[in-house]
């Protein structure tokens, strides 16, 4: 497997960009949701007011997440449910790897689950020894490909229908199709099988409801409701955010998920799962353990700004709605969680040292916040971080901070702002044709930022006479 | 009205033709413009790569400059400066005294085509201008300052001018700010999506409210040698042809 990372984002994206399969399956993808999402959303005619309603109920749990924990543990142990803390991703694997020994376990089937990803789940479990298969399809074809996801609810996002075909046959045997039936056949027939054989599930959670103790997760495909009742023991891995204080605010959030992530009214099975089995209970599984991460996630938690960020209901809608993902999809950022969000959170999840070129990675145009269904300003956390990496100087250029203090002093001062422009224009007499800068070769070593503009676009020069000055001589005198 | 201008640093000297207009289309419909030459930029470049200290330092003195004016509004040919100016309370949350007074700055200052239309009441200001035109929504006047009817109010009353609607006329140009020279491929990659949406429009111009967004789409289409020509709003509604 060869990961990307997210500190040559940079160097990723460039690549990203010159492969037009990726880019063709990206756009493809991205406009059809984009579209799809404005319809769903434009058919409720209360849109705005879920959304600022689905974004109290975040705001009042993360300000008494403690209390709604502990109600939500409460009430799932009254049903059966077994809670396990999770401090960091090590420590969640350890647990679930631990809890599957204890049962003689080997074979595992997972659900979809961002969370697990987060904590890089797969790796721990094969590195114990244990068969772990994907059951959601895309997440099903990214393992077989051995990749990671590129999209937080569209994990094969990237790959084309011919591509997987490709897979399919050298993974799986089946001759070359573009049947889509026909693929999707195949990946159902071979899961089948490890259902029936699995000892273990692992599942995420969507919504861990603190009232009645009830774990919501929603999906297509119907292999979440066989990863969590067929195998007798079911361990769902849950973000400490993710709980709501009342079953009434499921309604909330089922009408905004499913229609900001694929554009759905509803998705095709919503699982509500409170408790193990019950005694007069047809199915359902003997054990259920939760494992409540943290992650980072009481850090996010502590900061008024980036309290916000633990609001995220995972849908991906800014994903598909943000221009860089558009173009460079989700591996370039060589982070678990892409695009805008992934730009905010993993920086927080990770620190900051390893990621600093994520909240960078945007041109703050606001698409992202503007479908977020619970409203989080993505622009204003990606400039707090911003703020946050120049303060502390990670991975700064020195000739950065330099430039921007000169073009302070410069700002502050009349006198030097009208001359550091004027010097400019005279400098620049080296470059200009034909009334403008076009492609740098030689001189471009004089300033990166020229050069880097004008590789693909040509540049405006400084004109000789500036606004003020035909103030004074063109427009002043009219008054 | 009397009206403080805020031309900003990169209209002051690149493109000073849409502070000309400015000041044209201010005046034809009965504003009294002032300019105060101490000014020169509103801090955003600094804030958006996160150097708050070099961005408040701008800022501060971009307030007093403008508290020491009478008007009862300043104007700017720019959403994404004027939405900056709506920011600065934000800059300065951990200073009460600095932020009520950004507060009452913020609070007068309008991106031109808003006020003409808003607080003017004003959608013909009596242009002429010939030719098939779209309009670019640039992003921070469109989702900081929801400025979105007022310039296509404002076009469609221009005589002699065809307005067009192109595809994904609200999608980013890839400009950015620093985000243009620190990932420029990125951001020409996002910029060509928006030249094939005007050359399916198949306009004579462009027309958009910030200078920064007309310097990107307006490089990019000067490179591949098109003939189409990028336009401030400010200059389209001065033109009287």
């Amino acid at each position: 497997m060869n990961h990307l990372s997210s500190e040559t984002f940079d160097d990723n994206a460039k690549s990203a960009l010159v492969d037009m399969q990726l880019r063709g399956a990206l756009r493809n993808a991205t406009s059809l949701f984009g579209k799809r999402r404005l319809a769903a959303a434009e058919s409720l005619q209360n849109w705005e007011e879920l959304r600022s309603k689905a974004r109290s109920i975040k705001d009042d749990v993360l300000l008494h997440l403690d209390q709604y924990l502990e109600q939500f543990v409460a009430t799932a142990e009254s049903r059966g449910a077994k809670f396990h803390w999770a401090r960091d991703a090590a420590e969640a694997n350890q647990i679930i790897c631990k809890l599957i020994a204890d049962r003689g376990g080997k074979k595992v089937v997972k659900s979809k689950s961002m969370t697990t990803e987060e904590t890089h789940l797969n790796v721990a479990l094969e590195a114990a020894g244990m068969e772990v298969v994907e059951t959601d399809l895309g997440e099903y074809i990214i393992q077989l490909a051995d990749e990671t996801p590129s999209h937080i609810i569209v994990p094969a996002i990237h790959k084309t229908k011919r591509q997987i075909s490709e897979l399919f046959t050298a993974e799986l045997g089946i001759p070359p199709t573009d049947d889509v039936d026909k693929l999707t056949a195949t990946a159902r027939a071979t899961l089948r099988d490890r259902f029936a054989q699995a000892d273990v599930g692992i599942s995420g959670v969507n919504f861990g409801i603190a009232e009645t103790g009830t774990i919501l997760i929603v999906e297509n495909e119907g292999n979440i409701r066989l990863t969590t009742s067929l195998p007798r023991t079911h361990i769902a891995v849950m973000g400490i955010e993710k709980v709501l204080p009342r079953f009434s605010d499921v309604d909330v959030f089922l009408k905004l998920l499913p229609r900001s992530g694929t554009g759905q009214r509803l998705t095709t099975y919503q699982s509500f799962i409170t408790g193990v089995k019950q005694h007069d209970a047809a199915e359902g599984p003997d054990e259920l353990h939760v494992v409540m991460l943290d992650n980072g996630r009481s850090r996010m938690l502590a900061h008024p700004i980036t309290r916000q960020s633990l609001a995220c209901i995972r849908c991906g809608a800014c994903l598909n709605a943000c221009p860089v993902y558009q173009q460079i999809g989700g591996h370039a950022y060589g982070s678990v969680y892409p695009g805008p969000i992934g730009a905010v959170i993993t920086p927080q999840l990770v620190g900051l040292k390893k990621t600093a070129q994520l909240p960078y990675a945007s041109s703050l145009c606001g698409a992202c916040r503007e479908v977020c269904p619970v409203k989080i300003d993505i622009p204003q956390l990606l400039l707090h971080l911003r703020g946050e990496i120049t303060e502390a100087a990670v991975n700064v250029r020195r000739s950065e901070h330099l430039a921007f203090r000169l073009w302070a002093m410069a700002m502050s001062r009349t006198w030097v702002y009208r001359l550091s422009a004027k010097a400019g224009g005279i400098l620049q007499g080296l470059l200009v044709r034909n009334g403008k800068i076009g492609k740098l070769n030689k001189l471009g070593w004089l300033a990166p930022p020229l050069l880097a503009w004008t590789s693909g676009r040509d540049l405006r020069p400084i004109e000789s006479k500036s606004f003020r000055e035909r103030w004074q001589s063109e427009l002043k005198q009219r008054d | 009205m009397l009206v403080s201008l805020f031309v900003t640093c990169l209209v002051d000297q690149l493109w000073s033709s849409v502070g000309v207009s400015t000041v044209e289309v201010l005046r034809r419909v009965g504003c009294e413009v002032q300019f105060d030459e101490r000014q020169t930029c509103c801090s955003q470049p600094a804030f958006n790569t996160g150097y708050r200290d070099e961005a408040r330092q701008v800022a501060r003195r971009f307030i007093e400059i403008y508290e020491s004016s009478k008007a009862e509004a300043i104007v700017t040919p720019s959403g994404s400066c004027a939405a900056m100016v709506h920011h600065l309370p934000e800059l300065f949350s951990a200073d009460e005294r600095w932020q009520k007074r950004a507060h009452a700055i913020a609070d007068k200052t309008y991106e031109l085509s808003s006020f003409l239309v808003r607080v003017l009441k004003c959608e013909d200001v009596g242009a002429s201008w010939s030719g098939r035109v779209t309009w670019h929504d640039a992003c921070h006047g469109l989702r900081d300052l929801n400025i979105k009817t007022e310039p296509r109010k404002l076009i469609s009353k221009v005589k002699g001018t065809e307005f067009v609607e192109m595809d994904n006329a609200d999608s980013c140009c890839g400009f950015g700010g620093t985000f243009s020279v620190k990932y420029p491929e990125i951001s020409v990659a996002i910029l060509d999506q928006k030249i094939e949406a005007i050359e399916r429009a198949k306009v004579d111009a462009v027309i958009s409210g910030d200078a920064s967004c007309l310097m990107q789409i307006g490089g990019r289409l000067s490179r591949k040698g098109s003939d189409v020509k990028v336009m401030h709003i400010a200059e389209l509604l001065a033109s009287q042809m």
